[in-house]
């Protein structure tokens, strides 16, 4: 065994890419689909350079017609194939949601577990660039909430080629929800751990497992995607003051880690959800039931959720700014918490 | 060309609309066995909607015929005459209306959610949405550099719906093997075909999508067939897909329980039936007599009422495995 692997600083979007072009390497039957998933690349850059590797008959740019080529996908699947199918934005899932959570989801358990649907809806969420209402959500928890897929949402490259692999090889289908703002992308504000040395190699990263991405012992902030790298920047500024954060990436929503969620409140005390979805009836609710299902004795202060009110995302600057669960709003949730 | 279906094959046909029919004879006596007092839509063994088939079997004998059991069919809601006349276990297929264990999907799909990989058959109970799964199947068929096709059906009421017309589109635009096949029996549940489209036929419009497009206005098995073997034919040739519409006859309600108010044709249902109908050319072409249908009815009684007695005597799932199956790995979710 060699003593250091090879490894290259990449963006979390080529990470992403990265693990599809492995698994296309490998298996023939890995294909990618979608609106402007050749030529263009993706509009944000999650097929970037497989068109000239693969050809377009593996790498497929289809019509605006989520519906059918989602569906598509879906009997492909069923026969054998381990389509990636792209919905652009998951905005846009209102027009193909039926395919999506009436057939891909449900085809397994209908069936009594006879047919198996091994695909992976990879889709843009998030906002943070005035693309206004219709362009921005993140919807995670509509997809969670729903049975049938596993939903992962890597915050970094590291996790976003793992995830990827694990997703291309699950016999069941997986949602891929990529923020737009943990991509790296050249022609938008980008995090400093958007871009992160990433092995070369294949590897996996199981779905349905959590990630500590900070210890710390006075308060557990428990979140996924973009509001990791908010989190954590928060997190080094009040370790300056002496409070002691630790940081959880759920990195997968289905399965959800309850196990990761109970140990760290267990050893905090203290919860702080952070969540770029909507605040009412989704993930936010769901992590603190976790707790309280369980121990509510666990806490020993007030649980904090810092999400999206439940307005649509605006579009000027400062009305998008003030809704969003920015590191302003994550460090006075903590604050309050632990009463710093 | 298709030829015109030979004598074996004729009778072939007529066999499969009777299996089709004694099946869907034995539903409606099952179904409503034990609904009562007056009727409880979910009471019973067969309990949930039931949308029975009765009338349109001529669309799935004509069609299936020209399939093995290599080629897909996805379904309607009123799934059963195709998944029949497409070669689907019927033990399996009448367990899973049972809601047993020893169904296809194991007491999870019920009569609306049928998947049999054996036959690549599946239906679905959303409008129009069979279609795009279809095209995925066709695309998996074409890339293995088969001839395998892939057949999507839905009523006349789907062709008003987005899935629809993306599919036609799709399939057209990458020539994919499908033959999309629209059984019009005149009703969206009420509303008349008149009263949801603003085509007289449907199969106008494959022209917008640049394909054949034909429609059987008299129900007619073996014109179902011709147009048929075009349509597979075309699809195995690698030509790319086609569109059938059949001008058919829901003889029953829109589900069992639908006391049909709303239907003015209902006097002169009877008597469009499909089956005396084509009995009578048979019997009048020197391929069957009297003899001969009531051993293909025999035949046909005898092979139901084994799946019946088999789903009645199949266990019930077990309600602590409700969560199973959810994933690939039948673990709970």
């Amino acid at each position: 065994m060699t003593a250091t692997a090879s490894r290259h600083r990449l963006t979390t979007a080529k990470a992403m890419v990265d693990g599809i072009a492995a698994e296309m390497e490998r298996d023939e039957s890995v294909i990618v689909l979608g609106e402007d998933v050749g030529a263009y690349g993706g509009i944000f850059s999650s097929s970037t350079g497989l068109l000239d590797r693969f050809g377009a008959t593996r790498v497929i740019d289809t019509p605006i017609s989520e519906t059918a080529f989602i569906g598509l996908g879906i009997g492909a699947a069923v026969e054998g194939l381990r389509p990636i199918v792209e919905l652009m934005f998951v905005d846009f899932f209102g027009v193909c949601m039926d395919q999506i959570y009436n057939h891909m989801a449900k085809i397994s358990y209908e069936s009594g577990g006879n047919v198996k649907v091994p695909m992976v809806l990879t889709t843009a969420v998030g906002g943070g660039y005035s693309d206004g209402a219709q362009h921005s959500q993140c919807l995670w928890g509509t997809f969670a909430h729903l049975p049938g897929m596993k939903v992962v949402v890597p915050s970094n490259p590291y996790d976003a080629k793992g995830l990827m692999i694990s997703a291309i090889r699950d016999d069941s289908p997986v949602v891929y929800m990529f923020h737009k703002g943990v991509l790296g992308l050249p022609w938008m504000a980008k995090n400093p751990r958007s871009v992160d040395e990433v092995p070369d190699e294949p590897f996996t990263v199981p779905i349905g497992k959590a990630r500590v991405a900070r210890a710390g012992s006075d308060v557990t902030v428990v979140t996924v995607s973009l509001s990791v790298h908010h989190a954590l920047d928060v997190a080094d500024r009040l370790a300056t003051e002496g409070v002691d954060v630790e940081v959880l990436d759920l990195r997968s929503l289905v399965p959800l880690d309850r196990e990761a969620i109970l140990t760290s409140v267990a050893k905090t005390g203290r919860l702080v959800v952070v969540d770029e979805d909507y605040l009412s009836y989704g993930l936010s609710g769901e992590v603190v039931a976790t707790v309280t299902d369980v121990d509510p004795g666990l806490l020993r202060a007030k649980v904090a959720r810092v999400a999206v009110p439940d307005v649509p995302i605006p579009y000027a600057h400062a009305l998008e700014y003030a809704v969003l669960p920015r590191p302003e709003r994550i460090e006075a949730a903590i604050r309050a918490v632990v009463g710093a | 060309m298709t030829a015109p279906p030979d004598d074996g094959t004729r009778v072939e046909l007529y066999r499969t609309m009777v299996l089709a029919r004694t099946f869907e004879e034995a539903m409606l006596r099952e179904y409503h066995a034990d609904k009562g007092p007056g009727f409880d839509i979910g009471k019973g063994l067969v309990p949930g909607e039931m949308h029975l088939a009765a009338g349109q079997e001529p669309v799935a004998a004509g069609v299936c015929a020209h399939l093995t059991t290599d080629d897909a069919v996805t379904a309607t809601h009123r799934p059963h005459h195709f998944a029949i006349a497409h070669g689907i276990d019927l033990r399996r297929m009448a367990a899973e209306i049972f809601g047993r264990e020893t169904g296809l999907g194991r007491g999870r799909g019920g009569h609306m959610h049928l998947f049999d990989p054996a036959t690549h058959f599946s239906c679905s109970g959303i409008i129009a949405e069979g279609y795009p799964p279809a095209l995925g199947q066709a695309f998996a068929f074409q890339r293995k550099g088969t001839d395998r096709v892939a057949v999507a059906v839905t009523g006349e009421g789907a062709a008003n719906q987005g899935a629809f017309h993306e599919s036609l589109n799709l399939a057209a635009l990458w020539r994919l093997p499908v033959v999309f096949v629209v059984e019009d029996n005149d009703w969206g549940i009420s509303v008349p075909r008149a009263s949801s489209t603003c085509v007289p036929s449907n199969a106008v419009r494959a022209a917008g999508y640049d394909m054949p497009g034909e429609r059987i206005e008299d129900n007619a098995v073996e014109a179902v067939y011709a147009a048929a073997g075009r349509a597979v034919a075309r699809a195995r040739a690698g030509d790319g897909p086609s569109l059938i519409e059949v001008h058919t006859l829901r003889l029953w309600g829109h589900f069992e329980g639908d006391a049909q108010a709303y239907r003015k044709d209902i006097e002169d249902v009877p008597g469009r039936d499909p089956l005396p109908t084509y009995e009578r050319t048979l019997r009048e072409a020197g391929l069957l007599d009297e003899a001969g249908a009531a051993a293909v009815k025999a035949e046909a009684v005898e092979k139901v009422e084994d799946a019946v007695r088999f789903a009645k005597e199949s266990p019930a799932p077990d309600p602590a495995e409700a969560g199973r199956y959810v994933f690939a790995d039948g673990g709970p979710a």
